[in-house]
């Protein structure tokens, strides 16, 4: 079974991948966008959406699933 | 002597057009006469329609002196952001990105414009796409600040804004999607209207971010900025009963929105609060609830639906977009689908939040711009002891308005020891666009220490 990807996993790939495409300037604005991803996910009203925000990081308080009730 | 119409609002021009004391061909011969003079230091056009607007003026001189005389905008020359179609003329972006095939019809909001018998002056300079707030990059070079050629006007609707602050224009059409119409407003000291999202069309204008983009005007006073919304709106009723300048009941949402302000400005929106109040309005605080989480929503919608607009373009022809707007819309292309649905689901939550803030006011009160006109070629600024982002800052107090879609209005409220300019923001109901006018105008009564 694949594993899921993680938030760390994502932005490295996307790193590479700006590499890649001859884009290495894109890389801080990266890391600026896994910062706000950060925060959407950990907003408050996030726990309050309909359904789970998918598997990141079971460590990650932002990206637990949410409350039930 | 006409060339001092240039500096008139509407409103006035009007009535002088109407009681022929001043032809339509004068005021166009002399607000082209300006725009010769001015622009090419400011840059705020992208192409001036000398011989159209001309043609058109003669049409409208012989219309109202036949006796058709079709209302406030008559015969008024009025400037297009270049990002919005004029049938005859291309639209460009301010990009190399698109063509120079002229545009084959007007946007919607351009054919009421002219059925109202304005005349069409000349489009635009805009930041390219309209995805930027200083206008520092553009094919057609940088619109300059017109009380200091070292500053930015704002934008991305600045040409727009320095063609009315400069008596090129008597009013101008902008576009706002984080704050496009408002920012430029407020640093040039001009209204800028945002009207409640849908309430005009955004038809034959180039997107940047469908679920966000508006299209409104910007004047030199809120009755001018009510004469072209009227015209321009889709929907013609729901006009509210005038207030006749009577105080009424504001909140100011100063948690998150008055965290992060210049000096400067921080102390022009207080004296503009403290005359409020002595004219007996009422300033309740009220928080907006997950304010502070308006950045990284609309971070998230825009980037997301700018990326799709241009995914075309930016395999086909990425070398055409200048440096920092293509990087910005590759970067949208990393924003992945759930998170652009959590951003959704967010914007419900405060759209909620804005209403809630909003039940048994008027209207809410707040800065436009959190600092003054930009220095050109600042990436960052220092705001209260700390350095933040030019981009962020300029955005901090105008897009959570966009991403829910209440109506907002900028209003001049002073200026700075420099003599830069500042706005106050009044944000309106959702879908009481025409009130939010009434307060508008109260409020513009009341700082000017009318009754």
């Amino acid at each position: 079974m694949e594993e899921p990807l993680t938030r760390d996993d994502w932005l490295v790939a996307a790193k590479t991948d700006a590499d890649r495409r001859g884009l290495p300037e894109l890389k801080p604005l990266l890391d600026a966008l896994a910062d706000a991803t950060r925060a959407l996910r950990a907003a408050s009203w996030n726990r309050r959406a309909a359904g789970p925000p998918a598997r990141l990081d079971a460590a990650d308080p932002a990206t637990r699933p949410d409350d039930p009730r | 002597m006409t060339a001092g119409w240039c500096e008139h609002p509407i409103y006035r021009l009007a009535t002088a057009i109407d009681a022929r004391e001043v032809s339509v061909r004068e005021v166009v011969d002399a607000t082209l006469s300006r725009i010769a003079d001015c622009d090419p230091s400011l840059r705020a056009f992208t192409t001036v329609l000398d011989d159209s607007a001309r043609v058109a003026a003669e049409g409208a001189d012989r219309e109202i002196a036949a006796g058709r005389y079709r209302g406030p905008l008559h015969g008024v020359p009025v400037s297009i952001k270049d990002l919005i179609d004029l049938a005859g003329v291309p639209t460009t972006a301010a990009s190399q990105v698109t063509g120079r095939a002229p545009a084959t019809a007007d946007a919607p909001v351009v054919a009421r414009l002219r059925e109202a018998g304005a005349i069409l002056i000349g489009k635009c300079n805009l930041h390219e796409f309209a995805f930027g707030t200083t206008g520092e990059d553009s094919s057609y070079g940088q619109t300059l600040h017109p009380r200091d050629p070292t500053r930015s006007p704002g934008g991305s609707s600045g040409g727009s804004a320095v063609s009315v602050a400069t008596g090129m224009a008597f009013a101008a059409l902008g576009t706002d999607t984080g704050g496009s119409i408002r920012i430029p407003a407020a640093a040039c000291g001009l209204v800028g209207l945002k009207p409640t999202f849908g309430e005009v069309s955004c038809d034959g204008v180039v997107p940047l971010a469908p679920s966000l983009d508006h299209v409104g005007p910007l004047t030199r006073c809120v009755r001018d900025a009510r004469v072209v919304y009227r015209a321009i709106r889709d929907h013609r009723g729901g006009e509210s009963a005038p207030t006749n300048g009577a105080a009424q009941t504001l909140g100011c949402p100063r948690p998150y929105f008055l965290d992060r302000l210049d000096d400067e400005v921080r102390a022009v929106f207080e004296r503009a609060l403290s005359r409020l109040t002595d004219a007996d309005w009422t300033v309740e605080d009220t928080p907006v609830q997950h304010a502070h989480d308006a950045a990284t929503l609309y971070l998230h919608l825009v980037l997301s639906e700018a990326a799709t607009i241009h995914a075309a373009t930016l395999e086909q022809r990425p070398q055409d977009y200048t440096p920092a707007v293509r990087l910005r819309l590759e970067l949208g292309r990393y924003v992945r689908a759930e998170d652009y649905v959590r951003a959704q689901h967010g914007r419900a939550v405060l759209g909620r939040a804005v209403d809630a803030a909003l039940a048994g006011r008027d209207a809410l009160v707040l800065p436009s711009l959190a600092i003054p006109a930009p220095p050109l070629g600042a990436t960052a600024v220092d705001v209260g002891g700390q350095t933040e982002s030019v981009r962020s800052i300029m955005l901090r107090l105008t897009q959570l308005f966009s991403t829910t879609g209440h109506p907002a209005v900028s209003i001049p409220c002073g200026l700075t020891s420099t003599g830069l300019p500042c706005g106050l923001q009044l944000v309106g109901h959702r879908h009481r666009t025409d009130q939010l006018l009434d307060v508008a105008e109260a409020v513009e009564t009341a700082l000017a220490g009318r009754s």
